[in-house]
């Protein structure tokens, strides 16, 4: 049996389903440390960390550099030994300059005194999370969200931990290698998962276009009663956390609501991973396996590299680029943000850096929509992508929201059928900020109303007290 | 360093499906080729020459709209072409050949340029160059060949006994059967208009939408299957059940109408339920005309009555949207 959704797409040739080909085969290498790593505060959803080193202060391999800004925040670890060289807004993934460490690696991997293995047995749940979340654990499928927040959200109302190896994302490979080269740090962190969030059932959710990983992990779950290997259908997006639940469990992750509510938490293969790896060894999260891949890298590979890492250096290590990019993407090509600059570092939700020659996307100047309806089938929320763009051009913002603005997760499912090229996600994201807007402007609006009345009232309520104090 | 001189920065995705509207309106001519073929087979080269004379007026005509109002040229689409074939597919084969040229232009400039171009025009515009056709020279219009008989391949037609046919539907207005038999019907060995008499090659052609997912069979099964079941609960003139009802679905235009004018993406619904309404509420009207309508065929008077609901039909059939209780009302 094979677990699906309703909807989606397939991308990819016949022969090459999903472009994987290029580095499903590839083992993951490990790449020479840098000469200097950049570590920008916001790698994670939520508030900055905050740095607690200053220029030149020597650092080792795992020490934390930042601590957490808030409680959805996650602290930065340096990924080298060396010299911090500046602390300075530096140019991030997201397209802007971001607070960044950075460090002049020494070349001697130094250990930091806190990295040792903790005893997981031993330690109380409050403990355990804690551990997870002084290690700067995040969503490292992308999304970035902190672990120990979802962690924390799940306790006592989550039944089922979902660990997603869809790797639905074209040309992504890092996942796969992951699990077919290091399947034990995936189970294993399945199980700590489980016991800390004590969950009835852990499910590994594999596209099946990675079956070379099944015999070695149905061998490590097969001790836990607990744990289930679920091949999926290759489709995209099937790794959507809500897509993936629906196709897992059945479920349907109410509107607005998130993932606990239907009783999941959902996990990357690599988050899994990290998590084993801190109680293992102690260690914070200083690396991760980065797919360099796409139509004008020269050798694409599976590279292990340290956080923070500039991306020039992964292009130079798989022997540079064929020829000039027309796009630089950092994540897939179906939902990763396209980069104008090799000057940005690798960050906890890398999973990938493409580089492509051609214009895949196949922009047109003046899309004309046919209503052929294969955005209908393809969208994998069920909404009616044609009639939100019709009703968002037009500013009707009603009607967007009734056609399913706010409900779309923009995975471009759409937009990749699209036969006129309509840039629809775009047009979505515009939208979705616009009713965003009015309703913060309304949110507005009736506190100050309500601030309003309430100081009417207390002025109403002192003044039968005045006459007293004459 | 690297040559970052090409890189641009968009909004995702970033890939494309190879699938864009001219190779789905080149699917839609490479299915009307079976009907094309097989009407040359039954009428003679005459048929082919109408059809060409067709096409080359709508893709001229849309050319020229574009030329004279200083747009980008959008012949390149192929709709144009699509249009002027079903155009003349709509037309006896003994039309004079001045007449498709300039219904193309009505269905073209005025049907759908004037509307704004492909997918903003509301009603078919191969279906209202028809009706218009229809309501200039009916005479035209109206003149049914016999399958086989010599006619000239570029000049007028003269009509002569020797000639002329009833055409099924006319037969079955009466509630008589027509005289050729359900096969024969089938094959297009029948009088009718160019492109509406073989079901077989227009079955082929739907069939090979529906593989390359062109369209949905929504639509063509909904109408088929509403006429039907309507003319096998009542069949006219005493004529028995099945005999009547599969003269009914494979006479005239309803395979032609059903296949490739109701499933026209820009009129006809985008979801699931709406399109089986809309093929539903064809298949209604259609039976209603041919039952007690003036006229005996009533398949594109149905689909463009329906054209103009296709809004309200989408508006009120929102399927239902993921994370909403079935039980839930939709939309809020």
């Amino acid at each position: 049996m094979v677990y699906t959704f309703r909807g989606g797409i397939h991308p990819g040739t016949h022969a090459d389903p999903g472009y994987k080909a290029a580095t499903n085969t590839k083992p993951i290498e490990a790449m020479p440390t840098p000469e200097q790593v950049i570590l920008p505060v916001s790698m994670h959803i939520g508030a900055p960390a905050k740095p607690i080193v200053k220029k030149g202060d020597i650092v080792d391999m795992g020490q934390m550099i930042a601590e957490a800004g808030g409680f959805v925040s996650a602290p930065v670890h340096a990924t080298v030994s060396g010299k911090v060289i500046a602390v300075e807004p530096r140019l991030h993934p997201n397209g802007s300059k971001v607070m960044s460490i950075v460090i002049e690696n020494d070349g001697e991997d130094r250990l930091h005194e806190s990295v040792h293995p903790y005893d997981f047995e031993a330690m109380s749940n409050d403990e355990r999370i804690e551990t997870i979340r002084s290690a700067g654990i995040v969503g490292h499928g992308g999304a970035t969200f902190p672990t120990h927040v979802k962690i924390k959200g799940a306790i006592g109302c989550v039944d089922t931990v979902l660990i997603n190896a869809a790797e639905c994302e074209p040309y992504i490979t890092s996942d796969h290698r992951l699990l077919l080269e290091r399947p034990e740090e995936v189970v294993n962190g399945l199980k700590m998962l489980c016991d800390i969030i004590g969950a009835a059932s852990g499910i590994i959710g594999i596209e099946v276009n990675k079956q070379d990983t099944f015999a070695k992990i149905e061998e490590l779950i097969k001790d836990d009663p607990r744990l289930h290997l679920y091949p999926l259908k290759c489709k995209y997006p099937q790794g959507a956390e809500k897509q993936l639940i629906n196709a897992c469990t059945g479920r349907e992750v109410p509107s607005g609501k998130l993932p606990a509510d239907a009783g999941c938490a959902v996990f990357n293969v690599d988050t899994a991973g990290a998590i084993y790896r801190r109680f293992h060894t102690g260690m914070p999260v200083v690396r991760r396996i980065v797919t360099v891949s796409g139509s004008a890298v020269a050798n694409p590979k599976n590279l292990e590299v340290r956080i923070g890492t500039p991306v020039e250096k992964l292009i130079d290590a798989c022997d540079g680029l064929k020829a000039a990019p027309n796009k630089l993407l950092m994540g897939g090509p179906m939902m990763g943000v396209a980069q104008f600059s090799l000057d940005i570092p690798v960050f906890k939700g890398t999973n990938a850096f493409l580089a492509f020659c051609e214009d895949e996307d196949k922009r047109v100047s003046d899309p004309q929509c046919i209503r052929c309806g294969k955005c209908i089938e393809a969208c994998p929320m069920h909404l009616l992508p044609i009639y939100m763009n019709v009703y968002g051009r037009a500013n009707d913002l009603e009607e967007s929201l009734n056609c399913g603005a706010m409900d779309c997760i923009e995975c471009g499912s759409c937009a990749y059928v699209c036969p006129a090229r309509i840039p629809l996600v775009a047009q979505f994201r515009l939208t979705k900020s616009k009713i965003q807007a009015q309703r913060m402007a309304e949110k507005a609006k009736a506190d100050a109303e309500k601030a309003k009345a309430e100081a009417e009232a207390a002025a109403k309520a002192e003044k039968p007290a005045e006459p007293e104090k004459k | 360093m690297y040559d970052l001189s090409k890189v641009v920065v968009t909004s995702s995705p970033h890939i494309k499906a190879s699938d864009d509207t001219r190779s789905l309106m080149a699917d839609v001519c490479l299915a009307l080729l079976p009907a094309l073929a097989v009407s040359v087979l039954t009428f003679g080269w005459r048929a082919l020459v109408l059809t060409v004379a067709t096409v080359i007026s709508c893709v001229f005509f849309e050319w020229l709209y574009n030329k004279l109002v200083h747009a980008p040229c959008t012949i390149g689409d192929l709709s144009a072409v699509v249009t002027g074939m079903l155009l003349a597919f709509n037309i006896p084969v003994a039309a004079p050949i001045w007449m498709p040229v300039i219904g193309g232009a009505f269905s073209i400039i005025v049907v759908k340029m004037l509307f704004g171009g492909i997918g903003k025009n509301f009603m078919n515009p191969a279906l209202a160059g028809r009706a218009f056709m229809m309501a200039s020279w009916p005479a035209f219009m109206t003149v049914w060949t016999r399958p086989g008989a010599e006619i000239p391949l570029f000049g007028n037609v003269t009509v002569t006994d020797a000639i002329s046919t009833a055409t099924p539907l006319a037969s079955l207005k009466g509630g008589a059967l027509p005289e050729a038999d359900a096969l024969h019907l089938f094959l297009g060995q029948t009088g009718g208009v160019i492109g509406e008499t073989s079901a077989l090659a227009l079955l082929i052609g739907g069939a090979y939408l529906v593989y390359r997912k062109v369209i949905s069979i929504n639509i063509p099964l909904a109408y088929i299957l509403t006429v039907a079941v309507l003319t096998f609960a009542f069949p006219m003139g005493g004529q028995e059940r099945f005999t009547w009802m599969l003269s009914q679905i494979l006479s005239g235009g309803l395979m032609l109408g059903a296949i490739f004018m109701a499933t026209d993406y820009v009129t006809s619904p985008v979801t699931p339920k709406g399109q089986i309404i809309f093929g539903v509420g064809c298949g209604l009207l259609t039976v209603f005309i041919r039952y007690f309508g003036g006229l005996p065929e009533g398949v594109s008077y149905s689909i463009l009555l329906m054209n103009t609901l296709v809004w309200f039909i989408d508006k009120k059939t929102h399927p239902r949207k993921f994370g909403y209780a079935l039980d839930k009302k939709e939309g809020k």
